[in-house]
């Protein structure tokens, strides 16, 4: 009996924005003839990236000059975190992430201070509003995929129409839970996008070391998953891909999975030198691949965006990340009953509620008789 | 779930108990759901979920792939999505891959978070050797678990006990680790009643009193310190509590009888050092240093793996070694 082919499969990359700003029009078109995105909503974005960046590079100034801990700098990941955040509806749809994706959980209403709280050792930071649809950052690798799909699966459950988008690096993948998460996302067929940044380094691991296989996206075909390479910086090819994989799921269709070929263009974390084993050859050569350096000559070559319009922008960013630094740093520092209060809910279990109550683990100098007992018993 | 002629007749095992909470619960709760591996079609490798599928159908009796960091991950987001999920790991030797998600994530959300996030959550995991099982079905990890703050931890050895606590797990607005001891899982039958009731987290059961010494243990070991007692002299009066809930540990209830009884005899099944016997000693020591007339003593797991079978009755705490430490803690 011959050898027959038992599956097959190919990888599509999409990009409609190449760096040099040249626009692919027949994708950005679509099949219907109507534009991916309106003009006004471009200059929106690209004003967004912007206000971004320089919030993302004052960030970095904060912790150099030591009012703000470790911090994850964003940059040159935007379109990715943008692209992606834009096709998901506000207050409506999830958003699971990990923590190089500021701007899009920006674009879903949480608070941009609370991202500093978070860095400044505040939990309230990762206290997310009610109605922000999104998880706190999440700082082990890859855990949050299986939260994200569990939330995906609840919503299937429920029969609520709602999709939950989740964000990681390249990196996660080598992880048990990106694995765990992406068979069971795929077996129970839950409205959930996997959003890889494949920024191409895990702090000094290449991508090359973390895995054999030739794209990121295929492995999302062992899962039985509908998947795309994309250009990570190119904003609408993100955007594109992520609409799609909306409709999908929306449709019934299950997961998907979005491979964001990007890079990341500062250190991993301000605790890290990445001139220790990056090449600055390959900086470079990203650099010139800057999604916003593309965005800017694509709107300013059909007269949507001005030097003028570019001045003004950054005027903006740098005013509303002045007040959003002021924000987080006049927050009076939390209560120290704050240590123990979201242990458990309500009430606390009587030994730590005596802790709590007396700063103390040790029980010389308390009242003997009562040391064991609650008040209650006592 | 109507209940067999065996049961109205000689009452319910542990595995009836568990099963007829987790219907209850089910039927009175829509947001209650089981998943975990096999728990579905076949009623789960120890039959505790047997006939809840057919009763709430798959979306809520979930076979889920083989994947305990994968069931333990998406139960923290199905909670998230506002369900009750009570996955079953099906032997606690097979925690390991699911540690980081139960005490890195289900226990922390709330804290990391301020209260923004919480998760209810029921993991149901048998428990403890004695069944003659293979390697890694045979361990005791509380101490592992009530080592994280944020999880409480809960071992019942009776069915009236199984029942309640399980219903006040499944209520319970933070993660709750629900161990069975699964050699008691059908050791013996209980009358208990058919109607749900709830027994609170966190009290320990005082069930035998007395006065001469406190015998404090949980899980199966309790009916290991039963036997022990019962070849005591008539004279001797020891007073035997099971914890029920090992975190949060009632002290009170500890401490209580230690003063007055003076003496104490902590066993468990779990590794001796850094165990919850440990942990109940320094209690005693802090809060009855005066009333004590002997040293509190451990009978224990020794500090080895947990043999295979065949040794295994040689390892877990039985009713001589029980009776010797009795005997030299009265005697001291």
């Amino acid at each position: 009996m011959p050898v027959r082919k038992a599956y097959s499969a190919t990888i599509d990359y999409l990009q409609i924005l190449d760096e040099h700003g040249v626009l692919d029009e027949r994708l950005f078109k679509g099949d219907d003839g109507k534009p991916l995105l309106a003009d006004e909503t471009v200059r929106e974005l690209y004003d967004f990236m912007v206000l971004n960046r320089i919030f993302d590079e004052t960030a970095f100034k904060l912790q150099r000059s030591g009012r703000m801990g470790t911090y994850p700098q964003n940059k040159g990941q935007e379109a990715a975190a943008i692209g992606s955040g834009h096709a998901l509806r506000k207050g409506v749809d999830w958003l699971v992430p990990c923590y190089r994706e500021n701007s899009a959980l920006f674009m879903h209403g949480l608070p941009m201070h609370s991202i500093l709280l978070h860095w400044m050792g505040d939990e309230r930071g990762n206290q997310i509003p009610e109605g922000v649809n999104c998880t706190p950052i999440c700082i082990p690798i890859g855990t949050q995929m299986l939260h994200a799909t569990g939330l995906a699966w609840a919503f299937k459950l429920r029969k609520e129409d709602r999709v939950v988008a989740t964000y990681f690096g390249d990196g996660a993948t080598s992880e048990g839970d990106f694995h765990e998460a992406m068979n069971f996302a795929g077996t129970f067929q839950v409205p959930l996008i996997f959003f890889c940044q494949n920024n191409q380094w895990a702090i000094s691991v290449p991508r090359d070391v973390q895995t054999a296989s030739e794209t990121i996206a295929q492995k999302a075909i062992g899962y039985g998953m509908p998947t795309i390479q994309v250009d990570g910086n190119d904003l609408f090819a993100v955007y594109k891909a992520t609409k799609d994989a909306m409709a999908r799921a929306r449709g019934g269709g299950g997961p998907s999975f979005i491979e964001a070929v990007t890079y990341r263009l500062a250190d991993h974390t301000t605790a890290d030198d990445a001139r220790r084993y990056r090449d600055p050859k390959e900086v470079e050569a990203w650099q010139s691949k800057d999604p916003m350096i593309r965005l800017r000559k694509y709107l300013a070559d059909r007269n949507l965006w001005s030097d003028e319009d570019q001045r003004q922008a950054e005027e903006r960013a740098r005013a509303r990340t002045a007040e959003v630094i002021k924000t987080a740093e006049t927050i009076e520092k939390p209560s120290r009953d704050d240590i123990f209060d979201y242990v458990f809910g309500a009430p606390l279990p009587p030994e730590l509620d005596r802790q709590k109550q007396t700063m103390r683990t040790h029980s010389l100098g308390q009242d003997p008789s009562q040391v064991g007992l609650s008040a209650t018993t006592g | 779930m109507p209940r067999t002629a065996v049961m109205n007749e000689k009452g319910l095992t542990l595995v009836d108990a568990i099963n007829e909470a987790l219907a209850q619960e089910m039927e009175r709760d829509e947001r209650v759901v089981c998943l975990g591996e096999d728990v579905g079609l076949n009623g789960g490798v120890f039959r505790v979920t047997e006939g809840l599928q057919k009763l709430f159908g798959p979306d809520r009796v979930i076979d889920t792939p083989l994947s305990e960091s994968g069931i333990l991950g998406t139960s923290i987001g199905l909670a998230m999505g506002g369900l009750r999920p009570v996955p079953e790991i099906q032997f606690e030797g097979f925690l390991g891959p699911a540690y980081d998600q139960i005490v890195n994530h289900a226990a922390r959300f709330r804290t990391r978070t301020r209260g923004a996030i919480t998760i209810p959550l029921t993991i149901r995991v048998p428990v403890g050797g004695g069944i003659h099982a293979p390697e890694l079905h045979s361990d005791s990890p509380e101490a592992i678990y009530t080592h994280s703050p944020g999880i409480k931890v809960v071992m019942p050895c009776t069915p009236y006990d199984a029942k309640g606590l399980l219903v006040a797990a499944i209520r319970d607005p933070d993660p709750v680790i629900f161990f069975e001891p699964k050699r008691v899982y059908r050791s013996f039958r209980e009358r208990i009643p058919e109607e749900e009731y709830v027994i609170p987290i966190g009290q320990a059961k005082v069930v035998t009193e007395g006065t001469d010494l406190t015998l404090v243990s949980w899980g199966a070991s309790v009916f290991q310190c039963l036997e022990a007692l019962d070849g005591l002299p008539e004279d001797v009066s020891v007073e035997l509590i099971d914890l029920r809930t090992i975190n949060p540990l009632d002290r009170d209830a500890i401490v209580q009888s230690v003063r007055k009884t003076g003496r104490c005899v902590v066993v468990h099944e779990a590794v001796k050092t850094a165990g919850m016997g440990a942990e109940i000693s320094s209690i005693v020591q802090e809060s009855c240093f005066l009333h004590l007339s002997a040293p509190v003593q451990r009978v224990c797991g020794f500090d080895t793996m947990m043999p295979y079978y065949k040794l295994e009755l040689d390892y877990l705490p039985d009713a001589p070694r029980i009776r010797e430490a009795i005997e030299q803690t009265l005697a001291y």
